[in-house]
């Protein structure tokens, strides 16, 4: 550790690579930032016609932006050593506060996923979206590769706690994607073929007894209804046969900005949060999906290009879950909506109205910038 | 501390790296499958669901017409609609509608039956659909509600039509009520018609002339939203409201009807001979029908339902009792009509009488026995032993088929559904009934209208408005205008007598009345203002042991004789006929007075005040 001390301060006094650049110096990655402002942009865009042109939901969205934008660039100042460091407390923090919410949490819409502090409400369940890639990434880092099966049953504990407390909110597709994206690391760590293997093996039990004991009804109804919409169309396959309809007769350019009828009578529900993307393609049609894929692609592209580029095993795991984690948000959200996939609450990154998950996102991009611009001179590879 | 060194950090790169670029394959092919499927239902699936988004936003929605309203002869108003505050809730809208139920029964008084009916409507409709929780909310509950609507998503204030009754009990059962569809009710129902109403015609009017009440429902072709709230109409075909009724009610009469019934029990028919129009029809105990509409709490219903005096239990054309000796003056015609007896044909009477071979006495109401008397006679003093006489003569099946002419042992055809046929015995019947042969004492006790004779408040009425009519029949009726749709056809028929039969028989009840033999004279005969024809009865709840003298007070009241009384005024020119029946309580006669002169007195009186008047206009020119 003094010896890594050493290094670093040796690389912040002179440097013996090549002068250190304003985004080095500032921690901004200005290709990332700029593709999360693209987004971004184009997501005002978008939820100005699906909130109905309301504009005072289109300047609070730019407002929580603004916050993101604060907090991401914060957040890259951070070192990656630091988190590290602290990552066992901000797990037990973190979990702390998911029992908290259990017990004495705001009850909202049938769940309980809100903690009220004298000036601010927040869900627990947004922080440990961070917290369980930066801990679990700092587990593995630690360990010998590849894991040992020892290490392997400590690391599902680890992800295991706050996904079954997340679950118990009811907060299912929360849930799932933190603990996926606390399984990513583990895969990029690499695991035995013959643990893959017996992981498929385990997860089919594992799956029915998730079923059975842990998925509330409202949620096996969901699934239900994913499978088949139109047992019940008044019921809950409402809101996939209307956001399939929204989708599909968007055709290939659209009904045009603002001119889309779904969303503006309201035919699509949840129409400015989790279904956003049917607005879009209902009204810029399959190419305005694919532009705004397109630019996705950029963001993800570059959190891989971090990833490779990290010079920590701890910043290789820690990058790679945060855009794999990215990705899938983006894979369900639109899976979900156009009838791939069974309707879980994941709102569309950027885009989908939302504070909370925006600001958590851009925290998420702050880790990346600075995984990315902390660099130390013994990493230094090439 | 893990130390670096044990660690090989080029392999641990590669082996991230590998991963990565593996990972990158994968996402690669899930973004195709996305794309696929969204050039799936963008290309290949859009003219099938751009067809379909073109018809979602148009929805063809129902609108519930008015229902009818019912006014009484003078235009007042007996139902009506009055538009009241509903509760309403949207499932679709509610995450935990136990809790959203709680928290606000914790604002305002939600009884569990309110609960448990919303809850069992609620499965029925559809999630966009708001159900009425509670209706008639006061002021104070609206703006409960309204303050805490935030905390109570799916909450919706409505304003709605909801039927009243303002003269409350009075037409309880005559115009009767409209109450939630329940079950049963719903499978009948055309889906079409009910779109949008909540209520149907229970019993009564409101029942009978359903199909008119409820009108036609409009259609209008909205933009709608996914929570079924139009943002515009793009057209419209209004509803047709329901048609309304008059009746031939009058409210003032039927009110002086209750008034005179004092809160006994029992039942007055007033008919119009003219017409057959019931002017008035109570059932006493009545209660109040504006408590059923919005859905009864089930304890006031019970207490209702198990009440000793039966208020929901329209005495009027359900209530059957032995109509005693009201069936004299038809028993009478018809043993002049079958020349049983001459009308100059005396008896001599000594109190009681014998069947040929059996030593039961059959007694006279009067023990004394009144000597010498004519048919006439026997009407005016309610003879049973001039009539228990005529019996075997007459013979059961000539007695049953004579009064059947006059409505007894059928429906009067009345346009309500609360209708019971009464007892008209004859052999054939109590072959049937009974697998016996009819005996020759049975025919002794129906011919005085006891036994197994039983008749309803409402054919007495038509049985004495046929006498006042001279055997012109009129359908009872409470609905003035003709839908004959809906209406039975006239169930009597003109009987054709001897112009003399009806005048001895009508005679003989204006002397009950007027002369001081008469069974009523002492009770309302003295100071009659108007020709009144009466008879009275006295029907015998249990039967008295032979030899015991019958002492109403030693009987508990529910085993008091029933008094029964039929009448009409003036005799003249009939314009009000009516039946009493008061159970457990003498006095019928008088309640019937108290009735005919609220009727007729004024109207007399101004008949009078018109004569005088063309009178002195005669002098003066």
């Amino acid at each position: 550790m003094t010896g890594q001390d050493f290094v670093r301060q040796l690389d912040e006094g002179q440097g013996f690579h090549k002068a250190p650049d304003w985004s080095e110096r500032l921690h901004i990655d200005f290709m990332l930032i700029g593709f999360v402002v693209i987004v971004c942009g184009a997501g005002l865009f978008i939820l100005y016609s699906a909130s109905g042109q309301d504009m005072s939901i289109v300047i609070r969205q730019a407002i929580y932006m603004l916050i993101g934008f604060v907090g991401m660039i914060i957040i890259a100042q951070i070192s990656p050593r630091l988190l590290m460091r602290l990552s066992p407390w901000i797990y037990i923090g973190g979990v702390a506060l998911l029992i908290a919410v259990l017990i004495m949490g705001i009850h909202s819409k049938g769940a309980q996923r809100w903690i009220q502090l004298p000036f601010i409400r927040f869900q627990p369940s947004e922080i440990i979206k961070l917290v369980m890639p930066i801990v679990v990434a700092t587990y593995v880092s630690k360990r010998q590769l590849p894991l040992s099966l020892k290490n392997i049953v400590a690391v599902m504990i680890l992800i295991g706690i706050p996904v079954v407390l997340i679950a118990r909110q009811p907060d299912l597709g929360t849930s799932l994607l933190i603990g996926a994206s606390g399984l990513f690391i583990l895969l990029l760590a690499g695991l035995r073929k013959r643990l893959i293997f017996s992981a498929i093996m385990l997860a089919v039990p594992s799956i029915w007894g998730f079923w059975h004991f842990v998925m509330l009804n409202y949620q096996k109804q969901r699934v239900l209804t994913f499978l088949n919409p139109q047992s019940d169309p008044w019921g809950a396959g409402w809101n996939i046969i209307q956001s399939k309809i929204a989708i599909g007769s968007g055709g290939l350019y659209g009904k045009g900005w603002l001119l889309g009828t779904q969303s503006h009578l309201d035919f699509l529900p949840e129409s400015h949060t989790d279904f956003i993307i049917a607005v879009l393609a209902e009204e810029f049609g399959l190419m305005g999906c694919l532009i705004l894929l397109a630019l996705y692609a950029l963001i993800i592209g570059r959190g891989l290009f971090i990833t490779l580029r990290a010079q920590t095993l701890f910043g290789r795991l820690l990058a790679g879950s945060i855009t794999l984690t990215f990705f899938v948000y983006i894979f369900v959200n639109i899976g979900m909506v156009s009838g791939l996939l069974p309707v879980v609450g994941v709102p569309l990154p950027l885009v989908s109205r939302g504070g909370t998950s925006l600001v958590t996102l851009m925290a998420g991009f702050g880790l990346l910038m600075s995984i990315q611009t902390h660099k130390t001179f013994l990493g230094q590879s090439r | 501390m893990p130390v670096n060194t044990l660690k090989d950090h080029k392999a641990e790169q590669r082996i991230v790296s590998i991963r990565v670029w593996l990972a990158l394959v994968f996402m690669i092919l899930l973004v195709m499958l996305l794309v696929s499927r969204l050039f799936y239902l963008q290309v290949v699936k859009y003219d099938e669901l751009a067809t379909q988004s073109e018809e979602n936003r148009v929805l063809l929605q129902t609108v519930p017409p008015v229902r009818g309203l019912i006014y009484d002869r003078d235009g007042r108003l007996l139902a009506t609609n009055r538009s009241s505050q509903t509760l309403a809730i949207v499932r679709e809208r509610v995450e935990d509608l136990d809790q959203l139920l709680d928290d606000i029964a914790r604002l305002i008084p939600v009884t569990e039956n309110e609960r448990s009916r919303f809850l069992e409507q609620i499965t029925r409709s559809r999630p966009f659909e708001s159900v009425p929780l509670k209706f008639r909310l006061n002021d104070k509950q609206v703006a409960l509600i309204a303050v805490n609507q935030f905390r109570l998503p799916g909450v919706e204030i409505n304003a709605e039509l909801v039927r009243e009754y303002p003269e409350g009990s009075s037409f309880a059962h005559s115009v009767g009520y409209v109450g939630r569809i329940n079950e049963r009710e719903l499978k009948n129902l055309d889906p079409a018609l009910y779109t949008g109403t909540y209520t149907v015609g229970k019993i009564g009017l409101e029942r009978f002339y359903e199909p008119a009440l409820i009108g036609r429902p409009g259609y209008q072709e909205v933009e709608v939203n996914a929570r079924g709230r139009v943002t515009r109409v793009l057209s419209r075909v209004n509803p047709t409201p329901g048609k309304d009724l008059q009746l031939y009610i009058d409210t003032d009469l039927q009110n002086a009807a209750i008034k005179a019934m004092d809160g006994r029990r029992g039942s007055v028919v007033v008919l119009d001979p003219k017409t057959g129009g019931v002017m008035a029809m109570v059932s006493n105990p009545a209660f109040d029908p504006n408590l059923f509409v919005t859905g009864i709490d089930y304890v006031t219903f019970n207490d209702l339902n198990t009440d000793i005096e039966k208020p929901l239990y329209n005495r009027a054309t359900l209530g059957e009792y032995p109509p005693a000796s009201t069936i004299k003056p038809l028993v009478a015609l018809g043993l002049l009509a079958n020349n049983v007896v001459d009308k100059n044909e005396k008896i001599y009477d000594k109190g009681w009488f014998q069947l040929p071979g059996s030593d039961h006495r059959f007694r006279n109401w009067n023990r004394k026995g009144d000597g010498w008397i004519n048919l006439s006679q026997a009407i005016l003093r309610s003879n049973d032993t001039f009539f228990y006489k005529m019996a075997e003569k007459m013979g059961i099946d000539r007695l049953h088929d004579f009064l059947s002419q006059f409505g007894m042992g059928r429906e009067s055809g009345i346009d309500i559904h609360e209708e019971r046929t009464g007892l008209l015995p004859s052999t054939e019947w109590k072959q049937g009934a009974y697998g016996q042969p009819w005996y020759p004492g049975e025919t002794v006790i129906a011919i005085i209208g006891q036994g197994y004779m039983l008749s309803t408040p409402m054919q007495l009425a038509e049985s004495v408005t046929l006498i006042a009519n001279r055997g012109k029949h009129v359908q009872p009726r409470l609905v003035k205008e003709d839908i004959p749709e809906l209406q039975s056809p006239e169930w009597g028929h003109d009987i054709e007598l001897d112009n003399h039969y009806w005048d001895l028989v009508i005679s003989g009840m204006e002397k009950v009345v007027s002369y001081n033999r008469g069974t009523a004279y002492w009770r309302i005969g003295r100071d009659l203002k108007y020709r009144m024809a009466g008879k009275t009865g006295t029907a015998q709840v249990v039967s008295i042991p032979q030899g015991e003298e019958y002492d109403a007070e030693k009987l508990k009241e529910f085993e008091r004789d029933h008094s029964l009384f039929v009448a009409f005024a003036p005799i003249e020119d009939p314009q009000i006929a009516m039946a009493v029946v008061l159970e457990n309580s003498n006095g019928a006669a008088n309640v019937a007075r108290d009735v005919m002169d609220f009727y007729l007195l004024p109207r007399l009186a101004r008949a009078e005040q018109k004569k005088t008047s063309a009178d002195n206009k005669r002098t003066t020119q």
